[in-house]
Formats: structure tokens, C-alpha cells, sequence
């Protein structure tokens, strides 16, 4: 695909382009509002009476989620090569919202699709992107879902590749992709590592978040994850061995759904087996035939069938640690922290906090948590409500 | 040994012929029906017959090819089950058969295994429109040794890098995908088309088939004029449901403007 490689260079450029990164800088400070605090979340952690549990707010960036970082950076790589339009795929909405911002702000043309499954349960984010200008397109193909917004943004690409680029929302897809939406996300646990620090001195001992095509999860890790990061506190009685970034647990949490047995679920780890989807090799909830299976989630940002790839390879190196969260836990983790700190979580952060209420009580009390709370749940109130059988 | 779609592409090129390529989804409606379409394929002067496997995300198709997809799958049709349709059809037809199909379901079933039982079926050749040839190279290997021919696809947009790794990688024929885009779409005969060909005919001489988009005669008699084939697919697929009845008529106005 010579768009791919159009795309690769033009990425691989831009992180060594001065005035790229000085805009890029520029906007997540001014517009998208970085960085996003690191903020303690007291009540929760008496609550649950272990670990102290950090909440990562990226609910607070401009338009609602983590999504808007990866957006913002395409967009603005978009612009320098000449594209006048930009496509996205969304499943909960937030990522296109998030591309519909960035194409207003750089004045691209900008086009959606969006599973018609989606498209009813994240019914106020269709109303969002229309305001924002973007041309929303119904797939009612397949499971409806976000896989199949993606086929047709793949689709649209093919069609109309000299003047459009795709958004990938997710570290998905064919290289680039995987590579680039890490780095536009690694600012998060760039962000995180230097707040903890300065708020307790010390590193973390965990780093959970929810994991659908993986970003927000890439975006928290990254940071911890290299290795030439010099040792931090608490240092041995000698002063020289202190915690290594090496020694921090991540946890990703997928979509169990009504739970595993029922096949109902997009625990891609627990159910599925290595594929090739979408121009990328990694684990697939896939039939016998290689046909892809229909997903379920309470929440439409995990309901996808396949994962990004470097999460099955992190996953075999033992490095992180895959689990998954029920629409049962997850929902009750919606409330309690709604209830408990006056956030009101995405139901995607809701399954990363479903597993925090998990853990923390097992821990000691000087243990520390950073969950990223990957996007604010007001796109998701109205699902909510009906859910509980109430009528808005 | 040189395989049957080779020694097709060098008959008509010595008769002055170019080859007619129709498209059909297998199991769509059903098997047996398939089975009466490739059959009618071959009454209508057809040179080989692209069999379609239905795929749960058949990203390169458009709608009308997607719907067959789902069709089929819903009367449970696999590519297991396609490749023995191919050895009842051996039965009755020697016409060759290629399979298009996505890679997910050939990697499921294990690369060998499926050049294997596809050749012992009668397959004669393979496209696989997500598997590039930097990413096909055992692939290639393995069915060069089977006999089995491995088409690759060429689309305006490739640069002149991918012209020489296709027109390599690719036997049997090159599939030219006549537009940026989805089986289905419409086809723009602007004169692009006639400079890429020639293009890739600097690189090989292996015969270039046409597809994607051709519809109407006059269309498929213009590609004809600038390819060695031309390959029908969703305009086919379209006229089995909607209009059965004028099918054959149509498939022999298109073997009559591909000369
Ligand atoms: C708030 C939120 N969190 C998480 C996700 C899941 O995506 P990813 O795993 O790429 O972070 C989404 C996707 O739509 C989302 O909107």
C-alpha cells in the first residue's frame, strides 16, 4: 500500500520536525488541555481499605478522552501531507468526536462511520460529531459494530486514498498505525510517571487500564516500560537499589461481557486465538473457518473483536498481565465511582476500575495504583438508564 | 510443469483472444446453485471461473459482493466446503477455477494444508487480496511447488517498486484492479488505465487480467482492447438475484465484446 508508506514516512518525519512537535506541544497544552492531572482518589481507596488508587484523568481532556491525543497528532500529520479529508471509524463515539474536533480545528473535511449498533446506544456522541460538522455514516453490515465501521473506513480509504487520510483510533491496523497511535498516546504515562513521583516520590506498583484495540492502555505503559529509566525511590537501606520500573505490575482489562461461557464477551485473550485481521496479526475471536465472531459489550470502545499486537507480545513476555471485567462488574464500578468521588467513568474505564475494586483490598496500604481513566461516562447516561429499565 | 490457466493465457494468446473472467460467490444461494452458474460459465464461452469464499469481512468488496458473502455464510458455506465443491465440480467441468479469498480463513486452515487440498481438489489458482507479496513469501514458495498459481494484485496507485514485486511474485496471470476502490464501483475509462498497463507490461509479460468495476459490455470490450482478460464480478452477482432470467444473455453479450 503506497499510502502506508506515504503515512510512514510523514510519521516518521514529523518526530524529528521541530515546528510539527513545537504545534503538537502547543495544542495539547492550549486545546486539548494537557497535561491531565493525576488526582488520589481518597474515598474510593478507604472504600475498598487496601492500595491507594491514582485515578489518570484523561476524562478531562478536551472532548472527553484519551482519544482526542491521537486525533489532534493524525490530523495535524494529515495537514502537513496535503490531505484534505480525514475518515475515522468509532465505536463509542469518542474517537470520532475526537477526529471530528481535530478536522474542525484544522479545517479538513471530515467523515465517520459508526456501526448502526453503535450508533444507538452512543446516540448524543452521532449528535456531537454532526455539530462538529462531520458526515456521519451508518454501517449496517456484519455485527454492526465497530469492527465493521472499520471494514468501511478501510473501504472509503481504498476508494478515495490521494486526497484522504485514515484516523486509525487505536493501536490496530497495518504498520504504521500500531507504532503511531502509541507514540501520539505515550504522552499519558509521560505525564503519569513525573505526577507520581512528585506526589508520592515514588513509582507505582501497579498501572491498569481497559483494553479494547489497546491505546489508552499503550498510552498509560509505554512510559514504564522502557528500560533505561534510572532506578526511583523507595531506595534499600544502602541507597543504591530502588524501585525499577521493571518491577511495576500492568494489568489490561478486556470486555467479559455476560462472561466467557456464554461466548457473549470481547476477552480477546481469554477466548480467542492468534489471526490476521485488518492488516494486522494478533489474537482474534474467530470459528473454526477463520470467520470473525459478532462481540459483546456493554460498552461499545471494547466491543471488537482482535487486539493490537503488541499486547499479545507483551503478554508473552509476561510483562502485562490480560484480564477481563463483566458488563455486570463494570456497570456497578460506574456507579461506585460515580457515587464515591463524583466521576462519572466511560463504561470502557469502568472495566479497569471493575478490576481495581478487585485487587485493592488484597494489597497493603502502601501500595499504589495508577488507573487510567480513559474518558468521562456522560456519553454513556442515557445507556445507563436504560439499562435500569429507567426512562429519561 | 505449466499450469492450466498458463497454457488458457498462451492458447488465446496464439488465437488472438483474450480471456473471459466471471465471477461467482460459491454458496450463494446455495452450492447447488453454484454449481448450475459455473456450469452455465462455461456454455457462455467463459476461459476460467473466479469462485468467491465468503468471508465474515470481505474488506475489498463492495455491497453487492458483501451481501453474497453474508448469504452464503448463512447457509453455512466455509472454505473447507468450497474446496470440496471444487472436486464435485472436477465431476463434470475442466474449466480452471480460481478461489478469492481473504487470508484469515487460509491461515486458519494452515498454509499448507490449504495449497494441498486445494490443488488435489482442482483448484488451479489463488487471490488473496490482503496478503501482499512482502508478507506471501512461504506462500508463494509452497504453491509455486504445488502448481498452483498465486495472482497477485496490481492497483493504479501502485508505484513502480510494487509493479516489479507483483509482476515477480504473481503466476498465471496479474490481476489489474481497474480503480482505486471496492469490487462493485464504477469503472472510469479515462486513459490512466491504458498507461499503468503499459507500465506493467515494461516489467513482464506474464498476461494481465482486468477487474473491478466492469460492467457493460462496451466497458468489458474496452479493457479488453488495453489487457489479456477481464474479470465480471459484481455485475454478475447483481443480475443472479435481481434478474435471473436474463443471466445467460448477458454473459454471452459479454463473452461477444471481449475480443
Ligand atoms: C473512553 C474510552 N476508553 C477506552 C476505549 C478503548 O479503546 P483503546 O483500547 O484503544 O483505548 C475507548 C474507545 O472507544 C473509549 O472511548
Amino acid at each position: 500500500m503506497p499510502a502506508l508508506k506515504e503515512l510512514e514516512e510523514a510519521f516518521f518525519y514529523s518526530k524529528k520536525d521541530k515546528e510539527f512537535q513545537r504545534e503538537l506541544r502547543h495544542l495539547q497544552k492550549t486545546y486539548i488541555g494537557r497535561p491531565t492531572p493525576l488526582y488520589f482518589a481518597r474515598r474510593l481507596t478507604e472504600h475498598l481499605g487496601g492500595a491507594k488508587i491514582y485515578l489518570k484523568r484523561e476524562d478531562l481532556a478536551h472532548t472527553g478522552a484519551h482519544k482526542i491525543n491521537n486525533a489532534v497528532g493524525q490530523v495535524l500529520l494529515a495537514k502537513k501531507m496535503g490531505k484534505k479529508r480525514v475518515i475515522a471509524e468509532t465505536g463509542a463515539g469518542q474517537h470520532g468526536v475526537a477526529t471530528a474536533t481535530g478536522a474542525a480545528l484544522k479545517g479538513l473535511e471530515c467523515g465517520i462511520y459508526m456501526g448502526t449498533e453503535d450508533m444507538k446506544r452512543q446516540a448524543l456522541n452521532v449528535f456531537r460529531m454532526r455539530l462538529l460538522g462531520a458526515k456521519v455514516t451508518e454501517v449496517p453490515t456484519g455485527s454492526r459494530t465497530l469492527k465493521d465501521a472499520i471494514n468501511e473506513a478501510l473501504r472509503d480509504w481504498t476508494t478515495n486514498v490521494r486526497t484522504t487520510h485514515y484516523v486509525l483510533g487505536t493501536v490496530f491496523g497495518p504498520h504504521p498505525f500500531p507504532v503511531m497511535v502509541r507514540d501520539f498516546q505515550s504522552v499519558i504515562g509521560r505525564e503519569a510517571r513525573r505526577q507520581i513521583l512528585d506526589a508520592e516520590g515514588r513509582l507505582p506498583d501497579y498501572l491498569i487500564a481497559c483494553v479494547g484495540g489497546g491505546s489508552n492502555a499503550m498510552g498509560l505503559f509505554y512510559e514504564f516500560l522502557k528500560e533505561d529509566n534510572p532506578p526511583t525511590p523507595p531506595f534499600s537501606k544502602g541507597g543504591k537499589e530502588g524501585l525499577l520500573d521493571k518491577d511495576i505490575k500492568m494489568i489490561g482489562v478486556e470486555a467479559g461481557g455476560k462472561g466467557i461461557e456464554t461466548g457473549e464477551h470481547a476477552a480477546r485473550f481469554a477466548g480467542g486465538s492468534i489471526g490476521v485481521f485488518q492488516g494486522c496479526k494478533s489474537y482474534l475471536l474467530q470459528d473454526d473457518d477463520g470467520n470473525v465472531l459478532g462481540t459483546h459489550s456493554v460498552s461499545a470502545g471494547l466491543d471488537y473483536a482482535s487486539i493490537g499486537p503488541e499486547h499479545p507480545f507483551l503478554k508473552d513476555a509476561g510483562r502485562v498481565q490480560y484480564t477481563y471485567a463483566t458488563d455486570d462488574e463494570a456497570l456497578a464500578a460506574f456507579e461506585l465511582l460515580s457515587r464515591l468521588e463524583g466521576i462519572i467513568p466511560a463504561l470502557e474505564s469502568a472495566h479497569a476500575i471493575a478490576e481495581v475494586v478487585k485487587l485493592a483490598p488484597k494489597l497493603d496500604q502502601d501500595k499504589i495504583i495508577i488507573i487510567n481513566l480513559s474518558g468521562r461516562g456522560d456519553k454513556d447516561v442515557q445507556h445507563v438508564a436504560k439499562i435500569k429499565g429507567i426512562e429519561l | 510443469m505449466i499450469s492450466r490457466i498458463t497454457k488458457t493465457f498462451k492458447r488465446l494468446k496464439k488465437e488472438g483472444k483474450k480471456a473471459f473472467i466471471p465471477y461467482v460467490m460459491a454458496g450463494d444461494p446455495s452450492l447447488e446453485r453454484t454449481k448450475e452458474i459455473v456450469i452455465l460459465f462455461g456454455e457462455c464461452g467463459a476461459d476460467i471461473v473466479e469462485l468467491g469464499v465468503p468471508f465474515s469481512d470481505p474488506l475489498a468488496d463492495g455491497p453487492t459482493i458483501q451481501r453474497a458473502s453474508e448469504r452464503a455464510l448463512k447457509n453455512g458455506v466455509t472454505l473447507r466446503k468450497v474446496i470440496s465443491h471444487v472436486k464435485d465440480l472436477r465431476q463434470i467441468t475442466r474449466i480452471p477455477i480460481v478461489l478469492m479469498t481473504y487470508y484469515n480463513p487460509v491461515f486458519k486452515y494452515g498454509e499448507e494444508n490449504f495449497i494441498k487440498d486445494s490443488k488435489d481438489a482442482g483448484v488451479d489458482g489463488v487471490i488473496i487480496p490482503d496478503l501482499p507479496p512482502d508478507e506471501a513469501e512461504d506462500f508463494i514458495k509452497q504453491s509455486r511447488k504445488a502448481v498452483l498459481d498465486s495472482i497477485f494484485l496490481l492497483a493504479p496507485t501502485s508505484t513502480e517498486d510494487r509493479i516489479k514485486k507483483v509482476t515477480k511474485a504473481s503466476s498465471g496471470f496479474i490481476y489489474y484492479v481497474s480503480i482505486t476502490g471496492i469490487t462493485g464501483a464504477n469503472l472510469l475509462l479515462d486513459g490512466s488505465m491504458d498507461v499503468l498497463i503499459s507500465k506493467i507490461k515494461k516489467y513482464t509479460d506474464k498476461p494481465i487480467a482486468v477487474g473491478f468495476g466492469v460492467s457493460t459490455p462496451m466497458e468489458a470490450s474496452a479493457v479488453a482492447g488495453l489487457s489479456d482478460g477481464v474479470i465480471v464480478g459484481s455485475a454478475i452477482v447483481k443480475r443472479l438475484h435481481e434478474s435471473p432470467d436474463e443471466l445467460k444473455h448477458y454473459l454471452i453479450s459479454l463473452r461477444e465484446a471481449i475480443k
